[in-house]
């Protein structure tokens, strides 16, 4: 036995001389803002192709757009890089103006060139938010047409609809129409590539901040741009470390230091709420989720059998507890915030109301079918709630998981039957969501486009041609009633159960104020951030 | 066989072995390439959505389905790239934008600086562990080493390394968080070889050497640990081999101290087969332990490869897997040479 004490104390003093104790600095830098988020979804830094979440964000701390909104009353649309606009009469030609003595990051001074430079890349590149802008009729062949300068500091932007004036506004707030410095970015172009394979990794902006450092997977890293035209940002430096663990970056919330973690489960939540150093911040987000019953399934194209399960999701208690503080219910498919969103939830957990429906159908003693469901924790916990209150009813429900980009691909294809989806708005205007819930031009299996009425089957010219009325409507009002009126026939008749509406929830060190929680990534901003 | 004989065919021999072991090595690699592209196309996922993303509009897609190859016909689409492989052009990550190459050659190094310093630690101590427990076969020590052993090997990595967290970097500061190295130091020097406790020593910036041994403790405590297992436990079974063995009686006889007779005969015996379950060990480290790394936010191998694989980043999970096949066969190779080293009747034969 003394044998084995002396052993025990050599590897303990071998243990410790390995872990040699080294003060961990436990405090962020003064003037540094540090996020944990996991940020493994960039992809690219170029406004024409961005379209995931962090980098949005990012983007939206370091470029301007031509227009903005307020992130509190986002009816509120005022010009960034434009000065003023005018509409034609004949309501398809905007003729913007450029504010004067504005610069780029790089000193460059911004002018209707570079406007006019930014919308044509984005239609000649072609890349996945392009949709975004040739939606008004631009394509490679006619954009430099369209969208012409008129001045050193005006141009046109020519559609070939008379669009609602707001929907073209909103459109230009996405990431997609945020201006390039078009002379930096010239002097990038390799082989007519726009400067493409240049900026996917580097910066050409003109916002608070300028983007220095991108390491894919570990960190990206903002500096002050100090040409920045609007009020200089307390932070000199913003960097984002990428944490995929939430568990992990709540130890590193609690040590002090990172300043403000961006993942933080509902069990996290509980946790730091006791803390007295932490608190928790959240905003309400536009993302949607929902099922999507597909009407190739005979089953499920029975009119009562997608009313019946619209009784069979306990929709309070998977707010209240899995995915409490994460969601709130909502069953329209605009979120909260949009103009013409409706608050209605008529629907709530009525097992006998279900059944009643069913019978009705034929299909008193229920049946079979199967849901796909993405692997990840939250979604994961929703299919199997909803799966148990389906049997109340004598339904099964065989629950499929599978990752992402697998489920998916199956639910592109329309090989599913139920599939649990979250869908988020590309931009601020109403018809985002109109467009691919109440819309599908075309339900053939080769059909160009594949909004998520497309991917479930659902043939709706008569409601098709409503979507597409309320988007030339250029009254606000009357566009909204458009919307409450297209969304009360929905959700009674569509095969879409949508459940709830997204909360951005992220926990920051008590002295971090400042951090914005906007209604879509892009407006999320930490330019006014101090500690 | 007799020596004249063995003399005139010496030199045949040796080329036909090193033949024979290129053509292996070709053949492994070869076999993996072909392995992985059919994974990659088998599974149902659709590569060009993981480019373009869910909302892109149809031109975009058939653009990119084009840009990709995929219009080809499988067999081409192999061809080419297995051309392009051989010139060391592993296509471009559809989710980094940038040569396949850069990548791993910026997470190989998080990974291979982690997994060395952890299967040193895992020799170091899983060895004389395993030594002991073997001498002491059926005592309270073995019985100790075996239960340390097993919940080394058998409890769920990324738990314990959440409660290293916990107790060392949260409760008592011990150690640095996850990650490599503090913001504050991250540009106190430039990465050459990208192996931070090198780069930083050669600069002599022993802050930031300090700042990257805190962070590396943990992480490669842990994986020293779950290879220490293992180690000991074949060290153990090892040694027991070896001490059950006449040459031990012989050298007991002839009354050569207890201590030598396990240190240097029966461990000098037992190291050959040791060396290819160390090696092989650090192989698996190599590969990059994905739950480790996503625990401790190292930007490894281990979470490049998930992380690509999920999106169905089809050239990032080539050219990685190609990268993982190319370790373990040149760590195969090695341990074979170490055997010929430390084994004369290996070395006699060739």
């Amino acid at each position: 036995m003394k044998h084995v004490q002396k052993l025990v104390a050599a590897a303990l003093m071998c243990t410790a001389a390995a872990f040699a104790p080294v003060k961990a600095v436990a405090e962020t830098p003064a003037d540094t803002l540090i996020q944990a988020w996991a940020i493994d979804d960039i992809i690219t830094l170029d406004p024409a192709e961005v379209f995931e979440f962090s980098a949005s964000e990012i983007l939206g701390n370091s470029y301007q757009g031509l227009v903005g909104y307020n992130v509190k009353d986002v009816s509120e649309i005022f010009g960034v890089i434009a000065e003023k606009w005018e509409i034609s009469e004949d309501g398809k030609t905007f003729s913007f103006t450029i504010r004067p003595d504005m610069k780029f990051a790089s000193g460059n001074p911004i002018t209707a060139e570079d406007a006019v430079y930014t919308l044509q890349r984005v239609i000649k590149l072609d890349k996945s938010p392009a949709f975004i802008l040739s939606q008004f009729g631009f394509t490679p062949d006619n954009v430099d047409a369209m969208i012409r300068k008129t001045g050193d500091m005006s141009f046109e932007f020519e559609m070939d609809k008379p669009y609602a004036p707001t929907l073209v506004l909103y459109c230009l707030t996405a990431t997609v129409g945020f201006v390039v410095d078009s002379e930096l970015v010239k002097s990038h172009e390799a082989d007519g590539d726009f400067g493409y394979n240049w900026l996917k990794t580097n910066y050409a902006g003109s916002g608070a901040f300028s983007i220095r450092d991108w390491r894919a997977n570990e960190a990206v890293v903002l500096e002050r741009n100090d040409n920045y035209s609007g009020e200089a940002p307390p932070m000199a430096r913003s960097i984002y470390r990428h944490i995929p663990e939430t568990a992990t970056q709540r130890l590193l919330l609690e040590k002090g230091d990172i300043d403000i973690a961006r993942n933080v489960s509902a069990e996290e939540i509980a946790a730091l709420s006791t803390n007295a150093d932490i608190v928790i911040e959240d905003g309400v987000k536009g993302s949607i989720y929902y099922l999507g019953l597909n009407q190739k399934n005979e089953t499920l194209a029975k009119p009562e059998v997608r009313q019946a399960m619209k009784y069979l999701v306990d929709y309070a208690t998977i707010a209240d507890t899995i995915m409490k503080g994460k969601v709130i219910p909502h069953q329209a498919f605009l979120p909260r915030g949009f103009l013409g969103a409706l608050e209605d939830t008529p629907f709530s957990l009525n097992v006998d109301k279900a059944k009643e429906l069913l019978a009705e159908a034929g299909l008193a003693d229920g049946f079979t079918v199967t849901m796909d469901t993405r692997n990840t924790n939250e979604i994961t916990a929703m299919g199997q709630a909803i799966q148990q209150t389906m049997a109340m009813a004598g339904i099964t429900m065989e629950l499929i998981p599978g990752d992402g980009q697998q489920t998916l691909t199956k639910y592109r294809a329309r090989n599913h039957d139920i599939y649990i989806g979250r869908w988020g708005p590309d931009y601020q205007d109403p018809h985002t969501n109109a467009d691919t819930f109440a819309r599908n031009p075309d339900n053939s299996d080769d059909a160009a486009s594949k909004p998520l009425a497309w991917r479930n089957a659902w043939d709706i010219p008569e409601m098709t041609a409503k979507a597409d009325a309320a988007v030339l409507e250029a009254d606000a009002s009357a566009r909204a009633q458009m919307y409450v009126d297209l969304q009360t026939e929905h959700q009674q008749t569509s095969p879409f159960v949508i459940m709830f509406q997204e909360i951005e929830v992220l926990a920051r060190r008590k002295n971090v104020e400042g951090f914005i929680v906007g209604p879509s990534f892009n407006d999320n901003s930490f330019k006014a951030v101090t500690k | 066989m007799k020596t004249s004989e063995g003399h005139h065919r010496a030199l045949p021999t040796v080329l036909g072995k090193a033949m024979r072991l290129a053509a292996t090595v070709v053949f492994t690699i070869f076999g993996l390439l072909v392995v992985t592209f059919l994974i990659g196309r088998v599974v149902p996922v659709d590569p060009v959505l993981a480019v373009v993303g869910d909302r892109a509009s149809q031109s975009t897609y058939d653009k990119v389905f084009v840009e990709l190859g995929l219009d080809k016909p499988l067999y081409v689409q192999f061809s080419l790239y297995v051309e392009k492989a051989v010139t060391g052009d592993f296509g471009e990550s559809f989710l980094t934008k940038k040569p396949i190459i850069d990548d791993i050659a910026r997470a190989f190094p998080a990974t291979l600086e982690l997994a060395t310093v952890g299967i040193i630690i895992g020799t170091l101590f899983g060895v004389p562990v395993g030594v002991w427990a073997a001498v002491r076969q059926g005592k309270l020590v073995d019985q100790v080493v075996r239960i340390l052993g097993l919940v080394g090997y058998s409890a769920p990595i990324f738990w314990l390394g959440l409660l290293g967290l916990l107790v060392f970097y949260a409760k008592w500061g011990l150690v640095a968080g996850p990650g490599r190295i503090d913001i504050s130091y991250e540009y106190a020097f430039t990465p050459k070889t990208g192996l931070f406790l090198l780069d930083t020593a050669m600069q002599g910036q022993w802050g930031a050497f300090r700042n990257v041994v805190s962070h590396i403790a943990l992480p490669a405590a842990l994986l020293g640990y779950y290879s220490m297992a293992y180690i000991a436990r074949m060290t153990r079974s090892f040694m027991l081999n070896e001490l059950a063995q006449e040459y031990v009686v012989t050298a007991r006889v002839k009354g050569v101290a207890e201590w030598r007779i396990i240190w240097v005969h029966a461990l000098r015996n037992a190291a050959v087969p040791l060396v290819t379950v160390i090696a092989l060990s650090y192989a698996g480290l190599l590969e990059g332990s994905v739950l480790t790394e996503t625990v401790f936010a190292w930007p490894g191998l281990g979470q490049y490869l998930t992380n690509s694989l999920q999106n169905a980043d089809m050239n990032a999970v080539l050219g990685g897997t190609l990268l993982i096949g190319i370790i373990f066969v040149g760590l195969n190779l090695l341990s074979d040479f170490l055997y010929t080293l430390l084994d004369p009747r290996v070395r006699r034969r060739t």
